[in-house]
């Protein structure tokens, strides 16, 4: 079954050779948002590419569920700290001639 | 073409066994797979040589004819033809005892694939040679690029057509980007290897510091000269802004330093077209500096009514 912008977590798990335990898991974790559709689970588009990252550490790093949930707040903490660092830098800028 | 040391890459020695390699390799890779580091080159090439050491040392054959040969590989074909000459010789020459068997390089020529392996790689495998057994799927590396733009070009939506890597990309830029900020275009870096995912292509703003307005996010910043009879007496004075030229009035008094904001004439916010910043002027009163007598003698008399 197929939804607008949506893709079915089963088909995902035959395509990515993961379980559907490992999905189930990020969802739990608040790592990935799912949707239900009539009585099935569902993976936004926009999530995509979020959930494929943390297949890879898992397959080809073999970090688990724990260290997935570290890595992506660490990551998260990192992008908004070099976005902060950027603003600074330009806003120095305005006072260098 | 330089010599690759794969294990001083993965920090072993010569010595070392199939699960030291693998160890070596997993603890390498953990600190610069690329979705560790994003946007950072320098991780990526390290990883791409990890991989590449791995590839080669985690492989049986492999590994076999990257030891025999070393520092030699450049001759190693060579080497081994000639090998395989005198083995079928000898092999002719003394048949009562069964013969030689020549094994060649030609058993690489089953392997197949690509990625972004060096040449010395290639050269010594063949290229883009990868086991057949293991298949194991890499995503591309992610490609970085840099785009120049100054401040009116941010000032709406652009469409803009990159060339990178040979492949045309169709990007819009939107409004409002700052200096070093990065974008990400999925999928448009370099191939997956073994059937991963392509990496991504990030693209940096570059976007110099303009000689008229200094910038604060979505706001401007503008010195404006002004003449001292107009700072004192009050007046009109016309002020460049990035929709053209705009008149304003000047207060009678207006002190050196004086700050005024026009609304709305700064720069777009990030990604909203029609929600602008403002444009603060900062007038710089200038005092004049060569007075003719007349001028003197009438600075005199005004000092005079004080």
């Amino acid at each position: 079954m197929t939804a607008t912008g949506l893709i079915a977590a089963n088909e995902f798990c035959t395509y990515h050779r993961v379980e559907f335990r490992f999905i189930d898991s990020l969802s739990e974790a608040g790592l990935l948002e799912t949707r239900i559709v009539e009585r099935e689970i569902f993976i936004p588009e926009t999530e995509l590419q979020k959930l494929e990252k943390m297949i890879r550490l898992h397959q080809e790093l073999e970090i688990n569920l724990a260290g997935i949930e570290a890595i992506t707040h660490l990551l998260q903490r990192m992008e908004a700290l070099q976005d902060e660092i950027r603003i600074m830098r330009n806003r120095l800028s305005r006072f260098e001639e | 073409m330089a010599f690759i040391d794969y294990y001083k890459i993965l920090g072993l020695d010569k010595q070392a066994s199939e699960k030291e390699i693998k160890a070596a390799y997993r603890k390498m890779a953990r600190k610069y797979h690329p979705d560790l580091n994003p946007n950072d080159p320098e991780a990526n090439k390290k990883f791409q040589q990890i991989n590449e050491a791995n590839e080669v040392l985690s492989d049986t054959e492999k590994r076999k004819k990257y030891d025999k040969y070393g520092e030699n590989w450049q001759h190693g074909e060579e080497h081994e033809k000639y090998a395989q000459q005198q083995r079928a010789q000898n092999s002719n020459s003394y048949s009562g005892f069964g013969g030689g068997h020549a094994q060649g390089f030609e058993d690489y020529g089953d392997f197949n694939g690509g990625g972004d392996f060096s040449d010395f790689f290639n050269s010594m495998f063949g290229g883009g040679a990868r086991s057949s057994s293991k298949q194991t799927k890499f995503r591309g590396q992610d490609l970085n690029a840099e785009l120049k733009l100054n401040l009116r070009d941010i000032t709406v939506a652009q469409k803009q057509t990159l060339t990178v890597n040979g492949k045309s990309i169709r990007l819009t830029i939107p409004t409002g980007v700052e200096n070093g900020q990065t974008i990400k275009i999925s999928g448009h870096g370099s191939p997956g290897v073994n059937g991963g995912p392509a990496g991504d292509l990030y693209i940096t703003f570059n976007i110099p510091v303009d000689q008229e307005f200094k910038r604060d996010g979505a706001n401007l910043y503008q010195n404006v000269q002004l003449d001292l009879y107009t700072a004192i007496l009050g007046g009109e004075v016309t002020v460049n802004t990035l929709s053209g030229k705009v008149k304003i009035k000047v207060s009678p008094g207006t002190q050196n330093g004086t700050i005024v904001k026009l609304k709305g004439k700064g720069l777009p916010f990030y990604k909203q077209e029609n929600q602008f910043g403002d444009l603060l002027v900062t007038y710089q009163v200038l005092v004049p500096t060569q007075l003719t007598d007349k001028q003197k003698e009438l600075f005199t008399e005004l000092s005079k009514l004080k």
